[in-house]
């Protein structure tokens, strides 16, 4: 099973907490740039929530020195010990849910703690579960090849 | 078979203080005396920074201080220098984890410089040196190792029953020296060796390790040209160690971290968006070009005779790709998002001491896949990878081998090479068995191994003393410049490209310029002038590589979606722009495009005045051989009749009717060699050298590179003293 963060664009009404929350407990600071989950203005009182689904895994594929893992509940995690900064995991994440911040050493992501959820005050976010799936294993059966038995 | 430190005996430790790197920078190199087994730091003064810049502007500096006119390369005092340049080892900008490696060649006997990737680079200047020295000869079988975290140096002498070969010396040595078997701790070692081959042959290689946590073994990059390898087996070094952990994103010492990001983060995205429709590197590596080249007859088939065949098809881009493994960051350095060092996994050996093992294939990179391939008329890939495999291993040049297997056989085509000859090894076009014999008799000292691992310089000289083979014959046929083999694509259709290998200073690699879709496919640059101002631009622009640390590829084997608007497409201008900001954010000084040549060219011409210095770099040194240049034999002249005869019609103002194929071939013969003639004259007069191809004091001046060393020797030149 995947522990990730739901998201209900219908439902946000772009005030932000989730940014203060989650920038405020991983940064110590009030910083939208400096948060995991980005809140997207559409314009007309409609907004896109980007965060990472936990599912697609590319940045666990391209990681080159495996900072980047699956923990047990299925969410993706980098080890900052590993991490050599490179941002090769910004680069191929599909939605812009890898995020860093200039001159700090290591990229940041969503690791579905779920604190933003649960100060929403609309409902816009929860925690949730699912299956895995042929792309969430891809990175695993690509090393799985090549390993010698 | 494993081993710790302790089974190694200890014979010398030298403490240094760890650095840490300014601006790209630790303004201090190290030199190891084999000898005595002393280890000695050496301050980079301000004027060696600003003249020479790093890596391989570093390593012909120090290599030149190091040694004399008469320094041959097996003298003590020859060096290999290892430098990495300021921008390498940052992990942002794909491409920069690389190493130049100089020293004076076995094979041409001037000063070689070969480009390579792997961790020791990298792990060597956050450990506090930009550059290494190794100079000397041990007395015994002997292994450096540097710890970059605790400031260590210590010299081991290797237990004689440690193997040689680097697929097993590598593997054994990472774990020996890694602090852990945690994979963090193993991917922290690297190891610089060589192997049995270069023991018996000029053209030995440096594989440069990296530990792969995926595959949980060691892959290995090749510093391949120029018989390095050779000189340290010499040397009787076994292998160099380098450990360092806690690589970070700044530990390069950025002078504008985030820029660098900001930089790197751009060139990353373009790469995954672009590379798919573009170059396929991410899939295929540069064996994404073998089809290109065979529709466009540049890939060099039966020693360069022709560049195409029916059966290019069978080892094309899309056969590779199947047979290297997919979707793994195979980068050579941390943070290439262009990943082309790919590998072929659980490989199984069919000859040879390995014979029945599975291993992992480095490769094949294009140059192989061409040079032990088509031009061996080999189309069977596994052909092609066990002998890609076992050069490596045995830590030979995949390129040189390539190209003198490919004269052997043509021989052996002539008759020149019999089985009585060849210690009874069947050289037909094809027999890439008879290929891997060679290889394996090399390792093991045997006589025609040995032979035909001097290279095809000496073998054509060698068959017309011993063989009475006719000396034109092998003159035209043996692919050289200066002594070194000629890298894989037929230059005979391209004047330009005939100047990018021949007129170069350590003879014809294609990596100072690659000219060939420029000049003949699109026709960008028809005159000599034209031509010679390429040959000006291109090996100046990529000299600047060596200089920093860089890799070539992410500079056009990717590029901007837009890049054709722009007014030189060819020299991908927004790219260009990528590493003036790349070096200004790292170096913190200012960069303009001039500058950046202007930093190239003073190297490239003390390189040249080095050559000069050793008694060579005269211009009958940069002439090719005529299967270079055009059609040697009548049956390569009538396969392209209708091309050539056209062309004597149109450019020769010769009409072919009635003439004789003899006739035709001396009449094209003549009237290419005038005109390489002509482009000589051209480029020396835009590099700013004599017509014997000295640079002139006046131009010395001019960019800055009047040191009074390098003044004195071209002054000798000039006035006909050396």
């Amino acid at each position: 099973m995947i522990k990730y963060l739901k998201t209900v664009d219908e439902k946000c009404v772009g005030c932000m907490t989730c940014t203060a929350v989650c920038s405020k407990l991983y940064f110590k600071e009030d910083n939208p740039a400096k948060a995991a989950i980005q809140v997207q203005d559409l314009g007309a009182g409609k907004f896109h929530l980007v965060v990472c689904d936990q599912e697609c895994r590319k940045c666990v594929a391209e990681c080159p020195v495996q900072a980047i893992s699956v923990a047990k509940n299925g969410a993706v995690m980098i080890d900052k010990k590993v991490c050599v900064g490179c941002l090769a995991c910004v680069a191929v994440c599909p939605t812009g849910a890898m995020r860093y911040y200039p001159g700090l050493k290591h990229p940041f992501k969503c690791i579905a703690c779920g604190q933003c959820a649960k100060q929403c005050p609309k409902g816009a976010l929860e925690l949730a579960e699912k299956e895995e799936s042929p792309a969430s294993r891809a990175w695993a059966d690509a090393i799985a090849k090549v390993r010698e038995e | 078979m494993s081993y710790g430190i302790k089974d190694f005996k200890l014979v010398s430790e030298s403490r240094y203080t760890p650095g840490k790197v300014v601006r790209g920078y630790n303004m201090r190199t190290l030199h190891l005396d084999v000898s005595s087994r002393k280890a000695t730091e050496k301050p980079v003064s301000e004027t060696m920074k600003q003249k020479f810049v790093g890596g391989k502007g570093f390593g012909l500096k120090l290599l030149w201080d190091g040694t004399k006119p008469s320094t041959r390369w097996d003298s003590p005092e020859n060096e290999i220098v290892i430098a990495m340049g300021p921008i390498c080892g940052n992990t942002n900008y794909p491409g920069s984890g690389k190493s130049l490696v100089v020293s004076l060649s076995p094979m041409t006997g001037i000063p070689i410089d070969s480009n390579v990737g792997g961790y020791f680079g990298p792990y060597l200047k956050f450990s506090g040196f930009d550059a290494l020295e190794l100079q000397g000869k041990a007395p015994s079988e002997t292994i450096v190792f540097i710890d970059g975290n605790e400031g260590v140096i210590r010299f081991y002498e290797a237990p004689t029953d440690l193997p040689r070969d680097t697929h097993l010396l590598a593997e054994v040595l990472t774990h020996a020296f890694a602090a852990s078997d945690d994979p963090s701790d193993l991917q922290a070692v690297s190891v610089v060796s060589a192997g049995r081959g270069a023991e018996h042959s000029p053209m030995g290689l440096l594989n440069f390790s990296l530990y792969d946590k995926r595959r949980a073994g060691i892959r290995v990059k090749q510093a391949g040209r120029g018989g390095i390898g050779t000189v340290f087996r010499d040397k009787k070094l076994l292998a160099l160690v380098c450990r360092y952990r806690g690589v970070e994103q700044d530990s390069n010492g950025a002078a504008d971290p985030a820029a660098v990001q900001r930089i790197g983060l751009k060139l990353h995205r373009e790469i995954v968006v672009n590379d798919d429709k573009q170059c396929k590197m991410r899939k295929q590596g540069t064996a994404h070009l073998m089809e290109v080249m065979n529709d466009y007859d540049l890939l060099p088939t039966k020693n360069h005779k022709y560049g195409q065949d029916p059966r290019g098809p069978e080892i094309a881009s899309w056969v590779w790709e199947k047979l290297l493994s997919q979707n793994l960051p195979d980068g050579c350095w941390f943070g290439c998002t262009m990943a082309c060092a790919h590998a072929v996994d659980k490989f199984e050996l069919e000859t040879g001491p390995y014979k029945g093992h599975k291993v992992c294939v480095d490769g094949p990179e294009y140059e192989t896949a061409a040079g032990v391939g088509s031009n061996l008329y080999i189309y069977d890939p596994h052909g092609i990878l066990e002998i890609n495999f076992y050069c490596d291993t045995y830590g030979i040049d995949t390129i040189s081998f390539g190209t003198t297997v490919g004269f052997l056989m043509e021989c052996w085509e002539h008759g020149i090479l019999t089985k009585e000859r060849t210690d009874g090894i069947d050289l037909s076009w094809g027999n890439w068995k008879g290929a891997c014999q060679i290889l394996h008799d090399l390792a093991e000292g045997k006589r025609f191994g040995v032979l035909a691992g001097r290279g095809v310089k000496f073998l054509s000289e060698h068959f017309v003393k011993e063989y009475g083979a006719d000396p034109q014959f092998m003159r035209d046929i043996a692919l050289h410049g200066k002594g070194l083999e000629q890298s894989e694509y037929i230059s005979k259709e391209s004047l330009a490209q005939q100047g990018g290998y021949y007129l170069t200073n350590k003879g014809p690699q294609h990596d100072e310029a690659w000219l060939i879709f420029m000049d003949m496919v699109n026709n960008r640059i028809p005159t000599f002038e034209n031509k010679a101002e390429a040959l000006h631009y291109f090996p100046m622009f990529r000299t600047w590589f060596g200089l920093q640390g860089l890799c070539k590829l992410p500079w056009n084997d990717v590029e901007p979606a837009d890049n054709a608007k722009w007014k030189e497409p060819n020299k991908v201008p927004e790219h260009v722009a990528n590493y003036r900001e790349l070096y200004t954010a790292i170096t913190g000084e200012p960069l303009d495009w001039d500058g950046l040549i202007v930093q190239s060219e003073r190297v490239y011409n003390f390189q040249r005045a080095f050559n000069i210095r050793q008694g060579r770099g005269h211009r009958a040194e940069d002439y090719p051989p005529y299967r270079a240049m055009g059609p040697v034999l009548e049956d390569e002249y009538e396969a392209r009749a209708e091309r050539y005869d056209k062309q004597m019609k149109e450019k020769i103002g010769v009409d072919p009717a009635g003439l004789s194929v003899k006739e035709k071939i001396r009449i094209t013969r003549e009237y290419r060699m005038k005109q390489y003639d002509s482009l000589v004259d051209a480029v020396y007069k835009r590099r700013g050298w004599t017509p014997d191809g000295c640079p002139t004091p006046e131009h010395l001046k001019a960019i800055g590179m009047d040191l009074p060393e390098v003044l004195e020797v071209v002054e000798a030149r000039i006035a006909g003293k050396i």
